[in-house]
Parts: structure tokens; C-alpha cells; sequence
């Protein structure tokens, strides 16, 4: 083959590979590379959406570390929710999915009904929460007094909010469920029947031979629930609102968070300066802590070496 | 004698208990297991089941502490129904829903199919960056995508602004479908090839029906995303009823109904049901998809 043709054919090739790239080449630079630039630039901005943005220096970041009320909240709001949340969910999406695996008779009925809740989607999840755990008149207090035991206020109480939430997040487990019944298949039985002859008793199975063969899928589901949780905005969003009772309408301004601070989430302090305090700058500042956050545990996900989502092949 | 007599008797003797205890630990085991399923199982279902309870009670009877309905007021759901703006919620997610599904998988498609079957200089480059799009909050970029479309396009008030950026690649469905077509031996793309299969030609008739479940779980996670998505919404259609979502219409519906709870457990239901109903249709394809975030590419 000549080399002009090959010259020809590899620009074809390079062509070709374009084209089928070209729409998400084209969202890259237009939904992520400019916005993500562009809120590099606004977070230097003081911009209030109808005056011309004009330079301010540093004055958003140390508005928002030094005085802005509601970001130090968030901050242990978020770093709560990774501690206990996450660390409860991978543990009761371990538990449920060894369960499962366990569950002889009716296999199929008990892994749907266990799966069902993850697709409520979160704000009528969330509302029907809310009614459940309403202290008040709500279901499962009722049955809590009946049996005689203490009552909490769930939503309205800030020491219960987040216990709340995670209970809403501990029901909605199906995703994690299906991931580590996967995982939990995939374990050689050869292996178990092993440890079985040298007399391992069921603990030290699972200790020696289960827990090894899918800690890679652990360490997944740690990283994907802390990147969620950076994420996560209309279930403590729409507890706070119902349990306050201020609902979006004529007039209502929601101070986010509702009770006393304790369901403030990262996300949610971006569309209060942005789009209650029209501070377009400082919101600015938050969405690259943000950005900062989810990038650092992305990156756990794609190292290379032990990485857990491998890029290359 | 004794010998002969003694070996029959003696061989199964020890077998009985240990086999009969064995077979005790397992129906014990049998019970534990499925007392914990059992009780599992009412965790995951008790709050449908008293959510649509208390959607059939009657204004009053839903602000006491009563489970069980006196009379079935199955009226409740008509007058969800009846809300002014309902059946325009429903009809605005069914087209966010629907039409951002379409759009996602034909502009995902492609790209996928480059990055799994294609080989290129940065292609790896491409994969972190799906990878790092795919796990950005949506909030951290809002402000200047709200900005453009708002104050440039003037498109707010509308679902233009979700459903544009669909017809461009989404992150999620691209590396969802590139791992699943990773599964697809290179030699079926080969073999395409030396039959004179163009790119296009291959990727449509030999390589997509090999990934209808790839698709199928593709198409499902983005119809469940528009139907779940509140953020969005919030940001872009909040001043214009008419463009409201079911997901963003139920929270001022539970507003307009301060005390209802009756009213909003059904209006809830309205919302969860058809999710329930999909899923009831496609499960396979679900659960599959599901599987394949975890694994490994």
C-alpha cells in the first residue's frame, strides 16, 4: 500500500471517529467545558443578574467561608451523611443482598418487593416519608406509642432529620442490593466447599472467603454513595419543606434546612444564593467546592491500578 | 457372630443422627432465613401499603391516627384528577420523559460504539471524561447554563433547556453502553466488515441488535431519571405552571392541600405508580442495567 493511501486512509479513520463522537463532543464544549470555565469566572464576579458583573477579587470566597451562614452547616450536614448514610447503606445493601442470596422459597416475590422502594421516585418518596414519619398523627409513631416506646419528632426534630433521611435512603436499597447479589454469586462455590473440609464455620467463610472476592464491589458502593451523597438535594430539599410546612407558593420563602440548619446539603446552598439572594458569584464559589469534592472521590474510582472502574482495557 | 451382627447395625447408626441433625440446622436455618426475608419485606412494603391507605380515607379520618380506612373513598383519586394543572404535569413529564429518552439513546448510541469498538489516540482521554461528566452534581454548573438559556435564549419557563442537551450525549447512557458493547466480540465487527458493512451499516444492523438489552437499560435509567428529576425542573420551569412536572407539581400540590393528606398520598401514588408499572414490564432489562454500573469495564 502507498503511503498517500495510507495517509488517506488514516484520515478517513480519524474522520469517521469524529463523526460518531461529534454529539458528545459537542456537549462536552457546550453543557460541561464552558459552564464549568464560565463558573470559574462568575465566582470572581460580584453578579446579581441584571447589573453588569463586575470584578470582585476574592470577595465571594471569603463571603462564603468567613460569613455565609448556612456553608459550615452543609459541610457537616454532607460529612455526616458520608459517615453514617453511606456506610449504613453499603452495610444494609450487603445485609439485604446476602439475605437474598440465602432466600430459598419465593426467591423472586422477596427480591422484587426489596427492590421496589429504590424506584419511588424521591419526592413522592420523600412526601410519603414525611407523612409516615410525621410525629403528630403519622403511622409509624402511633405504632411506636402503641408498643410503648418513644415517639421521636423524625423531620421536625434536628437531631432526628438525618436519622430520617437515612432511613428513607436505607429503604430505597435497591440498587445496592442487586449490585452485591451479583458480586455475591459470582464468589466460587468450589471455594466455599474448601473452606467448608478445613472446618471454617460460616463467620470465617464469610470473613475469608466472601468478604475478599467482593470488597472491589465494596469499595464501589463507598465511592458511589459518597459521590451521591454530594448529590444529594430533593429529599432533604422537600423533608424540610413539608415538615415546616412553608411549600412552594405566593409569597413563601423557604430558609433551607429546616430544622435548625440540620437538612442543609451542598446543592441546595447553590440555589439559595443563586436563585433566592441572586448572588450568582458565591453560589459560584460553592458549585466549584462542589466540583472540587466529587472530582477528588471520581478520581479514587478511575485510579488506574486497583481502580475500580478500569477506563483502559 | 457378634462382628457380623454388630457392622450392619453399627455403620448406619452414627449416620442417622448426625444426618437427621443436619437436616434440623438446615429447616432451622430455612425459618431464620425467611422470618428475616419476611421481616424485611414489610419494611420495604409497609409504607406503600400505608401511604395508600391513607390515599382512600377521608379528609378527616387521614389527620387521626386510624391505618385502616372507615369508608374507601376511591372519589380521592377523581379529585387529584381534577386539580387544575394535573393532567398538564403528567402530560409535560410523559414529554420530558419520552421524547429526553429518545434523544438520549439515538446521540448516545454512537459514541459509545466509537469508544468501545474504535480505536483511537485519547480514547481513554474520552472515557475519564465521560466518566468525570457522569459524576458531576448538576448544581455545579447551573449558573451559567442557566444564564444561557435564561438570559441569552430566553427558554426559561419551558423543558428546553433539560431536553436540548439530551440530543447531545448523555455521560450516564454513553458509559453504560460502552461497557456493554466492550461484551461484544470485536470479531462480529470484523466479520461485518469483510461482508462490505460500512461504520453505520454495522452498527445498525449487526451490533444494536446485539445490544438491545444494553439499550433497553439505557432507555429505562433515562425515562426513570426525567420522571424522577426535581432539580431541573425547579430551576428552569418554576415560574410557569404550565411547564411543571409531575415530580416538581407534587410539592406544591401537597401546598395548595396544607392538611389533605389524603389528597397527597394519592396524588403520591398517581406519581409512583407508572414507575412501578414500567419496571413491572422491563425488569429484566433493569436489573441488568443495574448490575453493569458495578462491573468492572
Amino acid at each position: 500500500m502507498s503511503a498517500a493511501s495510507l495517509a488517506a486512509k488514516r484520515r478517513r479513520s480519524a474522520l469517521r471517529t469524529l463523526a460518531f463522537l461529534s454529539p458528545w463532543l459537542i456537549g462536552f464544549a457546550v453543557f460541561f467545558a464552558y459552564p464549568l470555565l464560565s463558573t470559574v469566572y462568575f465566582s470572581f464576579m460580584h453578579y446579581d443578574g441584571f447589573r453588569t458583573p463586575q470584578w470582585s477579587g476574592a470577595k465571594n470566597w471569603r463571603y462564603v467561608f468567613a460569613h455565609y451562614p448556612l456553608f459550615w452547616p452543609a459541610l457537616r450536614n454532607t460529612l455526616w451523611l458520608v459517615v453514617v448514610m453511606v456506610t449504613l447503606r453499603v452495610l444494609f445493601g450487603l445485609g439485604v443482598g446476602l439475605l437474598i442470596t440465602k432466600i430459598k422459597t419465593g426467591t423472586g416475590v422477596f427480591r422484587t418487593l426489596f427492590y421496589l422502594p429504590y424506584l419511588a421516585p424521591p419526592v413522592a418518596a420523600t412526601m410519603s416519608f414525611a407523612f409516615l414519619l410525621n410525629p403528630g398523627t403519622g403511622p409509624v409513631n402511633s405504632l411506636l406509642e402503641r408498643a410503648g416506646l418513644p415517639a421521636p419528632g423524625w423531620f421536625n426534630d434536628p437531631s432526628w432529620s438525618k436519622p430520617a433521611l437515612t432511613l428513607l435512603a436505607l429503604w430505597g436499597i435497591g440498587d445496592l442490593m442487586v449490585i452485591f447479589m451479583a458480586a455475591l454469586l459470582d464468589v466460587p462455590k468450589e471455594q466455599y466447599e474448601a473452606a467448608e473440609l478445613d472446618g471454617a464455620s460460616s463467620w470465617q467463610r464469610f470473613r475469608y472467603v466472601t468478604l475478599p472476592t467482593i470488597s472491589p464491589i465494596i469499595m464501589f458502593a463507598v465511592v458511589t454513595g459518597v459521590i451521591q451523597t454530594m448529590q444529594y438535594y430533593a429529599q432533604p430539599l422537600i423533608a424540610g419543606k413539608v415538615a415546616s410546612g412553608v411549600i412552594q407558593g405566593a409569597g413563601a420563602q423557604f430558609e433551607p434546612g429546616y430544622p435548625d440548619k440540620s437538612t442543609l446539603t451542598l446543592p441546595q446552598l447553590v440555589y439559595n444564593l443563586g436563585f433566592q439572594r441572586f448572588d450568582y458569584g458565591s453560589a459560584c464559589v460553592v458549585a466549584l467546592v462542589l466540583f472540587a469534592l466529587s472530582m477528588v472521590f471520581t478520581a479514587l474510582l478511575m485510579r488506574r491500578r486497583g481502580g475500580l472502574i478500569q477506563a483502559g482495557d | 457372630m457378634t462382628q457380623l451382627l454388630d457392622t450392619p447395625v453399627r455403620t448406619p447408626a452414627p449416620a442417622a443422627p448426625a444426618a437427621r441433625a443436619a437436616r434440623r440446622r438446615s429447616a432451622l436455618e430455612w425459618i431464620a432465613v425467611h422470618s428475616l426475608g419476611v421481616a424485611a419485606a414489610l419494611f420495604f412494603t409497609l409504607p406503600f401499603v400505608f401511604v395508600f391507605l391513607t390515599s382512600l380515607m377521608s379528609d378527616s379520618q387521614a389527620l387521626s391516627r386510624d391505618l385502616i380506612p372507615h369508608t374507601w373513598q376511591w372519589g380521592n383519586y377523581r379529585k387529584v384528577f381534577d386539580t387544575p394543572g394535573f393532567l398538564t404535569w403528567w402530560r409535560n413529564t410523559l414529554l420530558y420523559a419520552g421524547l429526553g429518552t429518545v434523544l438520549t439513546v439515538v446521540s448516545s448510541v454512537p459514541v459509545a460504539y466509537a469508544l468501545a469498538k474504535f480505536r483511537f489516540r485519547g480514547r481513554n482521554l474520552a472515557l475519564m471524561l465521560v466518566i468525570s461528566m457522569m459524576m458531576l452534581p448538576p448544581q455545579v454548573v447551573v449558573i451559567p447554563m442557566y444564564l444561557f438559556w435564561a438570559k441569552q435564549l430566553d427558554l426559561s419557563g419551558s423543558l428546553w433547556p433539560l431536553l436540548i442537551p439530551m440530543a447531545f450525549g448523555d455521560a450516564f447512557s454513553v458509559f453504560l453502553l460502552r461497557q456493554f458493547l466492550t461484551t461484544i466480540p470485536d470479531e462480529y465487527v470484523d466479520a461485518a466488515k469483510v461482508d462490505g458493512c460500512g461504520d453505520v451499516r454495522t452498527l445498525l444492523k449487526v451490533v444494536l441488535p446485539m445490544a438491545k438489552p444494553g439499550v433497553a437499560a439505557v432507555a429505562l435509567f433515562q425515562f426513570f431519571y426525567a420522571w424522577n428529576d426535581y432539580f431541573g425542573p425547579q430551576i428552569y420551569a418554576s415560574d410557569n405552571p404550565g411547564a411543571w412536572t409531575l415530580s416538581y407539581g407534587l410539592e406544591s400540590f401537597k401546598g395548595a392541600h396544607h392538611t389533605d393528606w389524603n389528597l397527597t398520598m394519592a396524588a403520591t401514588v398517581l406519581v409512583m405508580a407508572p414507575v412501578i408499572l414500567v419496571f413491572f414490564f422491563a425488569q429484566k432489562a433493569f436489573v441488568e442495567g443495574v448490575t453493569l454500573t458495578g462491573v468492572k469495564g
